[in-house]
């Protein structure tokens, strides 16, 4: 019990670890999402017929 | 005679409180139906480990070597992530891969109850550890809580996984109060794209380097989610894949739930502190499904094709009830309306968002 404090101002003091947190989770998120899209663009594109390529 | 009775002298009054705790995860286990796999087991360790004199909470006791062995190091919940890997079908957020911004969504509950923590506990450290619970993520919570160092990590593990499994409780009041009938019976048409076996396998492999770059700390999380996935997917070891998803996942899950029991010992578990972080983690849950849904609320103000906010609130992880609660929500709403589909690949991406999120909280205090 000794251990716990009431200090309302840390709530406001350690914001920026939600700022930077959550901007983090989206900018990786987004990489993975871009990462996704790549691979199905990538993945998914019509084989060419040889005989049309030659 | 007095040999006999002498047990019952040691008897402590928490310790009966703690029976009580035991036999109730028990009953929601077994009555309700609720994640039976780890309460039942924690239920019944939690009366085990309060028995007074009782030799398997003891120092060098079968329940304390197995937290050393499996808990203390990181093994079991790793292994464990091999078989919820195994288990993951990522299909869904291959084909829309939009979803998993949801699951990013999801995870604020995380950094606001890091900021709240932060009031009631002075070391940081602690507080970060707190709110890893809204990880909704078992294996999460406890590497980060470890890896911190956390003197509070058997009443975390308690809380994660007890929230967990009481996800169908928690969460469908929170996703009433934020959204309206209306919003509730928008229907979602899904077309399942072709997704190729190549990006399958390819899935595991890229995602863990991505989120190893950025959060190098969640290496271990994510690697062993994705090496189960990619024995899932990879075609040429299916017996393997069954064994991590059903026989690896049993085992780990069976001695994990006692193991947790473990640190639910009467005069550690029955404190202020314990009660405090059992409430902030409660407070994750329910700001992670607001965070979601709310942010689904907010796409919709500039989309033309509605979303159900209600997916939103499946990006917290606890896989897969999180999905099913929505699904079923859906489905009371309006018998045709399916948003399985969806709700399954918002939760599938909650999954790897909340290790990012531990990631980064360990990026933050390491």
């Amino acid at each position: 019990m000794q251990d716990l404090q009431f200090k309302p101002m840390e709530f406001i003091n350690n914001l920026h670890y939600m700022g930077t947190g959550m901007l983090g989770i989206m900018i990786v998120m987004g990489i993975v999402i871009c990462s996704i899209v790549l691979l199905n663009y990538l993945t998914n594109r019509p084989k060419k017929n040889k005989k049309d390529g030659e | 005679m007095d040999v006999l009775i002498q047990n019952f002298a040691e008897l402590d009054w928490r310790q009966p409180v703690m029976w009580l705790i035991g036999a109730i995860l028990i009953f929601l286990a077994i009555h309700k139906e609720m994640e039976p796999s780890l309460l039942l087991p924690m239920g019944f360790g939690a009366i085990l480990v309060n028995i007074p004199g009782a030799d398997a909470a003891m120092e060098h006791g079968p329940l304390a070597t197995l937290f050393n062995a499996g808990i203390a190091n990181e093994l079991f919940p790793l292994l464990l992530f091999i078989g919820i890997g195994a288990m993951i079908d990522f299909g869904p957020l291959l084909s829309n891969p939009k979803l998993m911004i949801f699951g990013a969504a999801a995870q604020f509950g995380i950094f606001f109850t890091l900021c709240l923590a932060s009031v009631f506990f002075p070391n940081i450290k602690d507080a970060a550890s707190i709110a890893i619970i809204g990880a909704a993520d078992g294996p999460t919570a406890i590497a980060v809580a470890n890896v911190l160092n956390s003197k509070y990590l058997g009443a975390i593990m308690v809380a994660a996984y007890s929230y967990m499994a009481l996800v169908p409780i928690i969460q469908p009041p929170v996703i009433r109060l934020l959204t309206t009938k209306k919003e509730r019976r928008i229907r979602m048409e899904y077309k399942a794209a072709n997704v190729s076996k190549l990006t399958r396998i390819l899935f595991p492999i890229v995602t863990t380097l991505i989120v190893g770059m950025f959060a190098p700390n969640a290496v271990s999380l994510v690697g062993f989610l994705m090496f189960g996935n990619l024995l899932r997917e990879c075609g040429v070891l299916d017996s393997l894949s069954e064994t991590a998803q059903k026989v690896l996942a049993n085992l780990i899950t069976l001695f994990l739930g006692l193991t947790i029991a473990y640190q639910m010992q009467a005069e550690s578990f029955l404190k202020v502190d314990t009660l405090l972080i059992m409430g902030l983690g409660l407070i994750a849950f329910i700001v992670d499904t607001a965070g979601g849904v709310l942010f689904a609320k907010l796409l919709n103000l500039f989309s033309k094709k509605k979303i159900n906010p209600m997916i939103g609130a499946a990006g917290i992880s606890a896989f897969p009830m999180s999905g099913r609660i929505v699904h079923k929500m859906g489905l009371e709403e309006d018998p045709q309306n399916f948003l399985l589909m969806h709700s399954i690949g918002v939760n599938v991406s909650g999954q790897v968002a909340s290790v990012i999120a531990g990631g980064l909280i360990l990026n933050f205090f390491l």
